[in-house]
């Protein structure tokens, strides 16, 4: 025994000193100023085949909009002469691959799929190149571009100064955005008439009771409201965030400069039982392993009679031969709690560049194209690019003409506009803090007593977010 | 040519001199194995290195913060808690699987049509990989399309829901893994009772030795070596169990099925919390080390045992 003992600590000696023959621990991993410009080298106008046989890697998550740019890419290829690589990837996985490629920091992928929320992580990780440069820069943009004719508050959803707890929409820009998503309420116009309502439910009690009346009403495994459920970040920024901010309850404050949570305030807990009870009432008896493809697809095969989550669900399923239960599905405001104006939390699906890219003025011909107005058109009237994030795309005749057949949408998206934005507090340990928020809420759903479960939450994000560096 | 070398070996045994390439012929041999040796050891230098320091993935660099990470390690509830499901979940595993794998090990020991058959289809769920059988496992047990839930529905009992509830998720993979790994037991356990010799056997069977009897003073003994490399492995594996889990509730529902590999996943590549996660991982493999040199001692002592040493 004492040998196996002193040889254990030898072979851990053995192995620290090597260990220890790495380089220093304060050494970079690379430059951390996040507010770098790059050097460009001068061009001479503008030119869509400059680089010509180049070839690019893109990394895309699982998704419409990732679909249409797949669908184009011989098009853009066509145009530019780039050679372009992708990759597709389910959410659940996406971006634990993605932060793995980007942390190699060999230039792989070039392009990347990103929401708005993980520039609070990457740009801080200096893993983002920063675009405004390119962007001003005519011999790299093309003069068709229009940057202006982007939402301003969507386009600003990807520009952060990188100061935890400063909002977005100041700083450098990261991101471009290919599409947003509301988190609202749809409903299946044949489902409240299975119970005879005449209009959506607009309170969460509605919402429970009719969810709850309406548990098989379209046969076996059908139910009331279909929310996602992962033990993810990803179940708690669609339906629940929206609730929670709604209800007034705020996830963090600045106080001297560091961030203190609120996760267990009177507010923050009363939203999380009465969610649980959505849930719980009217949810799905297997909720925690629903995610976004989950809850969307039960509500395109009219196993959920509402669904609370992304907006462009009922532009998806609505189109004619795409979904069974096409035509039958409605959108109204999020479930009230409280009187007051509603807003939702809002998702932005972006791309971004990689700051280690070796060919950045190929990748962003690659953005530029998939942003640009041709495409957005295309997107959100041939495709599923919706809701578009172009003024111009969004006016037009043909996308008014295709949001006009549903049930609901343009009132409700007027209604939500002025108070939908990114409700989350921006900092590094946005995922951290959300995914532990999810396993609470799992708990909750379970049985947990919320306020118990609340407070050690807040207690344990307190800790986390004690650990983000200002640089 | 033959002379000369002679001659210089008898010059150098004079001399009482070793030549340099004779002297140097134990290092060139070893050499091959010690640059093995240091290639296996490098990354776990690296992991405790790393376990040392704040690196992040979050950020663009990175301190030394000596014990910090462990110490907020042991002092976390999280941590006791992985440590709790981590030794359930192995334990419950390796036992079920053994006492299954010894079952249907003694009921495949025959020379029969049925028994040949069965052999083969023993076989099936060990060259699936265990996160396919795990996605199949999930079609079946989903509330909504899973043959098993209507199975159940049809029995009466329509609220069993199987990974999504924290009372029936532990039960939930270890069905899985007794599924996917309970052959390999099985297998190693009949290779065992095929080498048998026959004698003790038959005069056990001729002094009216009861089944039970022959078993447990005959067959078991003999084949405990089989066995033990059998439970070695799978309590190894089982130790660090990840991907049955991951797949069907990555850890959840809530913290359930947190495993010490599934909170150092989660801490290294969701929150993207490197020298965080490491201690976890090194800690299971100290233990695992530990367990598996007991185990290996006890191996030899019934191999010993079994061949009349």
């Amino acid at each position: 025994m004492k040998r196996i003992i002193f040889g254990f600590i030898s072979v851990l000696a053995f192995m620290f000193t090597i260990a220890c023959s790495n380089e220093s621990a304060t050494e970079n991993k690379g430059d951390s100023s996040s507010t770098d410009t790059v050097d460009l080298e001068e061009l001479d106008g503008f030119d869509w085949k400059r680089f010509d046989g180049e070839e690019i890697e893109v990394m895309l998550n699982q998704h419409p909009y990732a679909e249409a740019i797949v669908e184009r890419i011989p098009e853009f290829e066509e145009k530019t002469g780039i050679t372009v690589n992708h990759s597709l990837t389910p959410e659940e996985n996406y971006f634990d691959k993605l932060t793995t490629s980007l942390n190699a920091q060999n230039g792989n992928p070039d392009v990347f799929m990103t929401g708005a929320y993980q520039v609070w992580e990457y740009a801080t990780a200096d893993y983002m190149q920063e675009l405004d440069t390119f962007i001003e820069d005519e011999t790299r943009t093309s003069p068709d571009y229009d940057v202006d004719d982007f939402y301003e508050g969507i386009l600003g959803a990807g520009r952060w100064d990188g100061v935890p707890g400063h909002a977005v929409g100041e700083g450098n820009l990261y991101t471009v955005p290919l599409a947003y998503e509301f988190n609202l309420l749809h409903y299946n116009k044949r489902a409240l008439e299975s119970i005879g309502l005449e209009e959506p439910p607009e309170t969460m009690e509605e919402l429970i009771e009719a969810g709850a009346q309406l548990d098989g009403w379209n046969g076996e495994g059908s139910y009331g409201v279909g929310t996602r459920g992962t033990r993810s970040w990803a179940t708690i920024h669609p339906g629940y965030m929206t609730s929670f901010d709604n209800h007034g309850a705020v996830d963090f404050t600045v106080e001297d400069g560091s961030l203190v949570s609120h996760l267990n305030s009177a507010e923050a807990i009363e939203i999380t039982e009465k969610f649980a009870e959505l849930v719980n009432e009217a949810g799905p008896s297997d909720w925690s392993s629903y995610t976004w493809y989950q809850v969307s697809n039960d509500l395109a095969q009219g196993k959920a009679a509402f669904a609370y989550d992304a907006s462009n669900w009922a532009i998806f399923h609505n189109v004619p031969g795409e979904a069974p239960e096409a035509g039958n599905i409605g959108v109204t405001t999020p479930p009230s709690t409280k009187d007051g104006d509603l807003g939702t939390n809002m998702w932005v699906w972006s791309i971004a560049m990689n700051k280690s890219s070796e060919k950045k003025d190929a990748a962003w011909l690659f953005m530029q194209y998939f942003t640009g107005k041709e495409h957005m058109q295309w997107g959100a009237i041939e495709a599923n690019v919706v809701d578009p994030v172009r003024e111009s795309v969004f006016e037009s005749d043909e996308y008014q003409e295709r949001i006009g057949d549903i049930e609901g949408y343009v009132e409700t998206f007027n209604e939500l506009i002025d108070g939908s934005t990114i409700k989350f507090t921006p900092q590094p340990e946005f995922f951290n803090t959300t995914t532990e928020w999810a396993a609470a809420l799992q708990d909750i759903v379970n049985g947990a007593d919320a306020e118990e479960t609340m407070n050690q939450l807040n207690e344990d994000i307190q800790e986390r977010v004690s650990r983000v560096r200002a640089e | 040519m033959a002379t000369e070398v002679y001659e210089k070996l008898e010059e150098e045994q004079l001399t009482n001199k070793v030549p340099l390439k004779i002297k140097m012929r134990p290092f060139i041999i070893l050499g091959p194995a010690f640059l093995l040796t240091i290639g296996i050891l490098i990354p776990f230098g690296m992991a405790i290195y790393f376990s040392l320091t704040n690196y992040s993935f979050k950020y663009a660099d990175y301190v030394f913060v000596g014990l910090e990470n462990w110490l907020s390690m042991f002092t976390s509830a999280n941590f006791w808690h992985s440590v709790g499901v981590t030794l359930t979940y192995a334990g419950l595993a390796t036992l079920i699987e053994t006492l299954l794998g010894i079952g249907i090990a003694l009921l495949l020991n025959r020379e029969n049509f049925i028994s040949r058959s069965l052999r083969i289809v023993l076989i099936f769920p060990l060259v699936i990989a265990p996160v396919i059988a795990t996605i199949i496992w999930q079609l079946m047990t989903n509330n909504s399309v899973g043959i098993y839930s209507d199975w159940l529905r049809q029995l009466g009992i329509s609220n069993f829901n199987w990974g999504a509830d924290p009372s029936t998720a532990l039960f939930t993979v270890l069905l899985i893994d007794a599924w996917v790994f309970t052959p390999f037991v099985t297998i190693l356990v009949l290779a065992g009772l095929r080498s048998l010799p026959k004698a003790p056997f038959e005069s056990a069977m001729i002094d009216g030795g009861s089944a039970w009897f022959t078993f447990k003073n005959l067959t078991l003994p003999m084949i405990m070596p089989m066995l033990i490399i059998a439970v070695l492995f799978r309590l190894m594996l089982s130790l660090q169990m990840f991907d049955i889990i991951f797949a069907l509730t990555r850890g959840g529902p809530g913290d359930t099925l947190m495993t010490l590999p599934l909170t150092a996943y989660t801490e290294a590549f969701t929150y993207k919390e490197l020298g965080v996660s490491l201690p976890f991982m090194l800690i299971l493999w100290v233990f695992v080390y530990f367990l598996s040199h007991y185990i290996v001692k006890y191996w030899t002592y019934t191999q010993n045992k079994a061949s009349g040493k």
